[in-house]
């Protein structure tokens, strides 16, 4: 990329209801939700051949604010703002990017902190159990509110490569490019059990109470523990000794206690408090269930099987010292793909960032992703009917 | 310059085929095949340019190591999988050729023939390693370190229990050799067709 890129500059979240009763979402577990509310950004202009469209898929803690800022003050950007912009990989000039806070998320769409028109009062652990297919439903339903019939391209990492996937499965003629990273094609048992000590630290804290905590006090310890140990999950070693070493915070022996001497400890209790500040422990015990429900080949089936309907050109993007999703994992989707001569690139990012890579490495993977933007586009048609 | 190699590359392929390139570079041989074949074609790449190269002309392509083996492919997944002029890069080029002769009806492997006279004369005369346009590389940092020759490769299809199909041969990228004699003497590149008989 040269140097003229930019920030998609000032942006602001938007709102839409869907799925307003009687035509409420019918979810995975069976159970109905409506009206669903969804938080959305978009960056860039739609094409009059609403062709040029990219929905960009966050992950667990993430959300609608992928880019830009929400005030001309705002020291930090959107959570993926090294890749979107004018001049950027998902070049704004060209693209219509949009972003969305998923179904159970507390960023602005419906979750277990909103309030649920039937009883007035926060869903709390009543809300139905959310699935990553229904994430990507009621993101399709935000698509028909958008007039977009097909994109040109759905792309993320780790739970957002996930939600990539599944739409490609569900609704494979809505999707022409699909960039997965970082993520696998079922949620592997390694971090299953990290996820589940994750929500055991939530629902152990007292003030949790069965999830019925909000007007009170909230779970922040549990949801602070939950959150110091997937933050482990997304350094590696070598980052952490390269990062932090042994070295000890503001003191020069050791203080024979328990308080925070060594330098990591500080950090990932200073992580796991300052995420109890934007984010809701009920949403965190949903979201990372919907992770670890999540397996594309449901049923026993072999991948290549579960894959077989998909229409989209995939690049599927692992990262070498990735070890909660590791480079195998994404080899194993895109060699699925392979084996029913799909189209599909494979491109593995040496980094040593661990599963955080895919927010970091932003010289790493402009160049690739760029490149497969630019020549899928030119592959774009809207498949018969539609648009 | 036009690559006569590829070329006859190019003439071994048929119409629509499904095509495995391993060690496609940029993907220029994939891109021809794409479009003058109408193949259904994809490439296995290590380095991270030329990967990015593929994608940038909309090919599929495997960012991996050949030395890895073929595991995740199927016995007879491809009609043609092709190997140019990478063999003598391969650390394990023998379980390469074996692999390929098990995932691809037909296997492909252009390399260039150390025993090119010019090669044997260069090192018979300056006491040298040889350097030339098909092995443009100082002995110490060449790619090359597994080099053959015409009579190497195919004791190794002997070995292997490999049937060679066809043997083609150039005296080098832009010169063609129809009727070469002994080959092993006098051509720069080998292009060799294998099947592994059922």
């Amino acid at each position: 990329m040269g140097g003229d890129t930019g920030s998609a500059g000032v942006v602001r979240t938007r709102q839409v209801t869907v799925a307003e009763p009687p035509r409420r979402l019918r979810l995975e577990c069976g159970d109905e939700l409506g009206p669903i509310t969804l938080a959305y950004e978009t960056y860039g202009t739609l094409s009059e051949q609403r062709d040029n469209a990219i929905l960009v898929c966050h992950a667990l803690s993430g959300d609608a604010h992928v880019a830009g800022f929400h005030r001309k003050t705002d020291k930090r950007a959107g959570w993926w703002d090294m890749l979107i912009g004018p001049g950027k990989a998902l070049d704004t000039d060209k693209y219509f990017v949009i972003g969305t806070n998923v179904l159970g998320g507390c960023n602005g769409s419906t979750g277990p902190a909103s309030v649920d028109p039937a009883t007035g009062r926060p869903h709390g652990t009543t809300l139905p159990m959310i699935t990553i297919a229904d994430m990507v439903n009621a993101q399709a339903l935000l698509l028909d509110h958008l007039g977009i019939a097909k994109l040109l391209c759905v792309i993320g990492g780790s739970m957002g490569g996930m939600q990539v996937l599944q739409w490609t499965v569900s609704h494979p003629e809505r999707v022409h490019l699909a960039v997965p990273l970082a993520c696998a094609a079922r949620q592997p048992t390694q971090a299953i059990a990290f996820n589940e000590v994750g929500r055991q630290a939530i629902m152990a804290d007292p003030h949790w109470r069965g999830g019925d905590y909000y007007g009170r006090k909230r779970p922040t310890k549990g949801l602070a523990v939950a959150r110091m140990v997937g933050h482990i999950t997304y350094l590696s070693d070598e980052a952490m000794q390269e990062k932090f070493g042994r070295r000890l915070r503001d003191i020069h022996e050791y203080s024979f206690s328990f308080s925070a001497d060594f330098e990591v400890e500080s950090y990932l209790r200073h992580q796991g408090l300052s995420f109890t500040d934007r984010f809701d422990a009920n949403s965190y015990l949903y979201i990372t269930r919907a992770i670890d429900y999540f397996d594309i080949a449901k049923g026993g089936r072999s991948l290549a099987d579960a894959l077989r309907d998909v229409q989209a050109r995939f690049l599927v993007m692992g990262f070498s010292s990735d070890w909660l999703h590791p480079p195998y994992q994404l080899k194993e989707i895109a060699s699925a793909l392979r084996a029913t001569h799909k189209h599909v690139s494979y491109y593995e990012v040496d980094s040593h960032y661990g599963h955080d890579a895919f927010l970091l490495e932003r010289e790493k993977m402009e160049g690739v992703i760029a490149a497969f933007l630019a020549s899928g586009a030119r592959t774009f048609t809207f498949s018969g009917g539609e648009g | 310059m036009r690559r006569l190699d590829y070329e006859l590359i190019e003439r071994l392929v048929p119409d629509g085929a499904s095509v495995l390139d391993l060690g496609c570079g940029d993907g220029e041989l994939l891109a021809e095949l794409i479009r003058e074949k109408h193949v259904r074609g994809s490439g296995v790449e290590i380095s991270q340019a030329a990967v990015e190269a593929c994608v940038a002309k909309g090919l599929s392509v495997f960012h991996g190591d050949l030395d890895e083996g073929l595991a995740d492919h199927a016995d007879g997944s491809f009609d043609i999988v092709i190997l140019s002029f990478s063999l003598q890069q391969l650390r394990r080029p023998r379980l390469v050729v074996r692999e390929m002769a098990r995932v691809g009806r037909l296997a492909i492997v252009s390399f260039p023939n150390f025993a090119q006279y010019a090669i044997r004369w260069e090192m018979l005369t300056r006491g040298r390693m040889p350097v030339s346009k098909e092995l443009p590389y100082q002995w110490y940092d060449t790619p090359n370190i597994h080099l053959c020759t015409v009579h190497d490769f195919r004791d190794l299809c002997r070995e292997e229990g490999l049937r060679i199909e066809r043997e083609l041969y150039l005296r080098s990228f832009d010169r063609p050799a129809p009727g070469l004699r002994r080959p092993n003497l006098t051509a720069r590149i080998a292009i060799f067709v294998v099947t592994r008989p059922a």
